[in-house]
């Protein structure tokens, strides 16, 4: 018998459907990972209590914290109080919902904490072929091991605790299918900020990107979670990869990845989850890597975005652009390169694992960062920290002049007490360059780890080719 | 959750496209575990000044946005955080409705769990909305038309579930409860294969 090719989302998602949507209905899809963190949590475990419902699946369900959390050494294992105090509220509460209803959480202080997005695929509890949810839009992250992977709002959260279910409208399909060698210093991080400026911040909406091609291929499993991370940035709710050898060879041997017998039979069926051939896309769209240089964002949403050696965009007339760059305090038909900056934040669930440290470590090495720049080097989780540590990595951040922290989501956004003041520019390897989100009137360009590391040696915009050798 | 099915407004109109979550709601204000009182910090560093004063030309501050509970907004409103807190500050302020002619999805599913009610509309009545803040529209929900002052009905899509909750408060927990049958029946299939 020969069935329709399917596209790896159609097999994910037709393998979970409790109930097929209708008309009048949407699909019931069944959740086999959910993530919960401090913050989208709280107001759907007082529904739990307000019903008197149970967490339905507590063997599906993992929780940690990382948005709120401080990421000062004192504040964690040095007996300080968390500075922020409703953050600290936050986290007890999390804490006492977990031991209320039997969640596993692996708490402020355990050694397998980290950014939620960082900790699943890194214990290998996110898997191809698996539906994964978390009350936060980076979920898309865990796409990069063809996982289903989107995020929810606290109203979700609360039914996938109840019910382990979620309704959901099928969305459409866009295969993004990228092309050529990435040149040397140009990163994963660079090509999806080209992506997103290709496409738009709304060029995804209302589908679930596939990432192909050989230029995705040949990325390595950290480098393919940074592209499908920013997936939401081009409004996609997800992003996917197809799992490869790669993929396998990542997972084999993590702690809650599957062993033995259990995973010969995993790799069999994560095997038949890649897109058949002649599987058609609701939309295709293709992109040139072989030409792209390292990106960096002048405005206010990632779609903002030139090549570092590119000027700032002139757009006469365009008053919610000109209101955008008034804010960024940068002039239109003016080169970015040279602009001056006062933080350089490496970390965030995009640009936080171990070879992000490396390579803004290869920058760093034998060098210091500039007079009147603050560098923060934030571990996407405990686990990193520590492989950082054994091959020497804090020491290069430390010997420049930055300062390295506990995991967590840090300067990414502004609610844990690290932030960029007003009118500073900050080059960041997060996500996100909006209005106020490393801290009010904070300026952000988001750039690649290697190009924060140069920015942060010269304090000013920096290709980092200059500097590698 | 609150009914809703027909809403007569005058409009508050902001016509910044790519309206983010972070602008709706700083992540500063996000340390809450409840959902109530998070009007007062909606858009938060647009609404008010350093010292904490109300901007006087910001839109929501002007008088006449008083009542108002029909936001009109540039292309793409409620892109990035998937945080439940933007349409909960929202609908604390008042709001019931939120017109663009793009929505960011995660923000729009948040929405319809709470009452508030995203509307997709063309580039030509985006642009009649946006040159004439405080019109007064008329929203059916049961027959997905938004009603000019002209009395032009504009009609917008309205996934038919969504519809349905908002127009009788039905809740999808609730419903999702209902279908425990079906879920266990799943879970049973999964187990053995």
């Amino acid at each position: 018998m020969t069935s329709a090719p399917l596209t790896l989302f159609e097999k994910v998602w037709r393998r979970h459907e409790v109930a097929a949507e209708t008309p009048d209905t949407p699909a019931i899809l069944y959740i086999d990972l959910h993530l919960i963190h401090e913050v989208t949590s709280p107001q759907a475990f007082s529904v739990l209590r307000e019903r008197q419902l149970p967490v339905r699946r507590l063997d599906l369900t993992l929780g940690t914290m990382d948005h709120s959390t401080p990421t000062r050494t004192e504040q964690i294992f040095g007996g300080a109080p968390i500075a922020v105090d409703s953050a600290a509220r936050q986290v007890r509460e999390l804490e006492a919902n977990c031991a209320a209803f039997g969640v596993e959480l692996l708490g402020l202080r355990n050694e397998q904490r980290g950014i939620v997005h960082v900790i699943g695929p890194e214990l290998g509890i996110t898997q191809p072929g698996k539906t994964v949810v978390c009350g936060d839009s980076h979920t898309s992250t865990h796409g990069a091991l063809g996982a289903l992977a989107f995020g929810i709002g606290t109203t979700e959260v609360g039914h996938v605790l109840a019910t382990q279910c979620l309704l959901q409208r099928k969305p459409k399909t866009l295969a993004i299918n990228v092309s050529g060698k990435l040149r040397p210093g140009v990163t994963a991080k660079d090509l999806i900020l080209a992506i997103i400026g290709q496409i738009g911040v709304s060029g995804g909406t209302g589908h679930v990107i596939e990432f192909r091609g050989e230029t995705i291929r040949a990325l390595d499993m950290d480098e393919r979670m940074t592209v499908c991370n920013m997936s939401i940035e081009a409004g996609a709710r997800a992003g996917m990869i197809a799992p490869d050898e790669t993929t396998y060879a990542y997972l084999a041997g993590r702690p809650r990845a599957p062993k033995g017998a259990a995973w010969e039979k995993a790799l069999a069926e994560w095997r038949t989850l890649p897109t058949d051939p002649g599987a058609r896309f609701d939309r295709e769209v293709d992109i040139d890597a072989s030409a792209l240089e390292p990106m960096i964002t002048y405005g206010t949403h990632p779609g903002m975005v030139i090549p570092i050696s590119g000027s700032v965009p002139e757009r006469h007339g365009d008053a919610v652009f000109e209101k955008s760059l008034a804010y960024m305090g940068l002039i239109a038909g003016k080169p970015i390169k040279d602009h001056p900056i006062d933080v350089v934040f490496v970390g965030s669930c995009t640009n936080s694992r171990l070879s992000d440290l490396r390579s803004a470590a290869g920058v760093l090495k034998g060098r210091r960062i500039a007079k009147g720049v603050q560098m923060l080097v934030v571990p996407g989780s405990q686990q990193i920290k520590k492989a950082a540590e054994a091959e020497g990595l804090h020491r290069i951040f430390l010997d420049a002049g930055a300062e390295w922290r506990e995991s967590g989501c840090s300067m990414c956004l502004g609610m844990n007490g690290d932030l960029v003041g007003k009118g500073q520019y900050s080059v960041s390897t997060s996500n996100r360059n909006f209005e106020g989100r490393q801290g009010i009137g904070a300026r952000t360009l988001l750039a690649s780890p290697a190009t924060a590391a140069a920015c942060a040696v010269r304090g000013r915009i920096t290709d980092p080719r200059e500097l590698l050798s | 959750m609150n009914r809703l099915s027909v809403l007569r407004s005058r409009t508050v109109v902001l016509p910044a496209t790519n309206i983010d979550t972070d602008q709706i709601i700083p992540a500063r204000f996000l340390t809450t575990t409840t959902r109530e009182g998070l009007g007062q910090h909606l858009f938060s560093e647009w609404r008010y000044d350093a010292q904490g004063a109300p901007r006087p030309e910001f839109a929501l501050n002007k008088p006449e946005a008083q009542g108002c509970r029909i936001l009109v907004a540039g292309r793409n409103f409620g892109c990035g955080s998937s945080r439940e807190h933007a349409p909960w500050a929202l609908l604390d302020c008042g709001f019931q409705a939120v017109v663009s002619t793009e929505i960011a999805d995660i923000f729009r599913n948040n929405s319809l769990k709470n009452g508030l009610l995203p509307i997709i509309v063309d580039e030509p009545t985006s642009a009649w909305l946006i040159a004439n803040p405080g019109a007064e529209l008329t929203v059916d929900v049961g027959a997905s038309t938004l009603t000019l002052p002209n009395g032009a009905a504009v009609r917008f899509s309205l996934e038919a579930f969504a519809r349905y909750c908002l127009l009788n408060g039905q809740d999808e927990l609730s419903f999702l409860l209902g279908r425990m049958p079906a879920i266990e029946s799943y879970e049973s299939r999964v187990a053995s294969r």
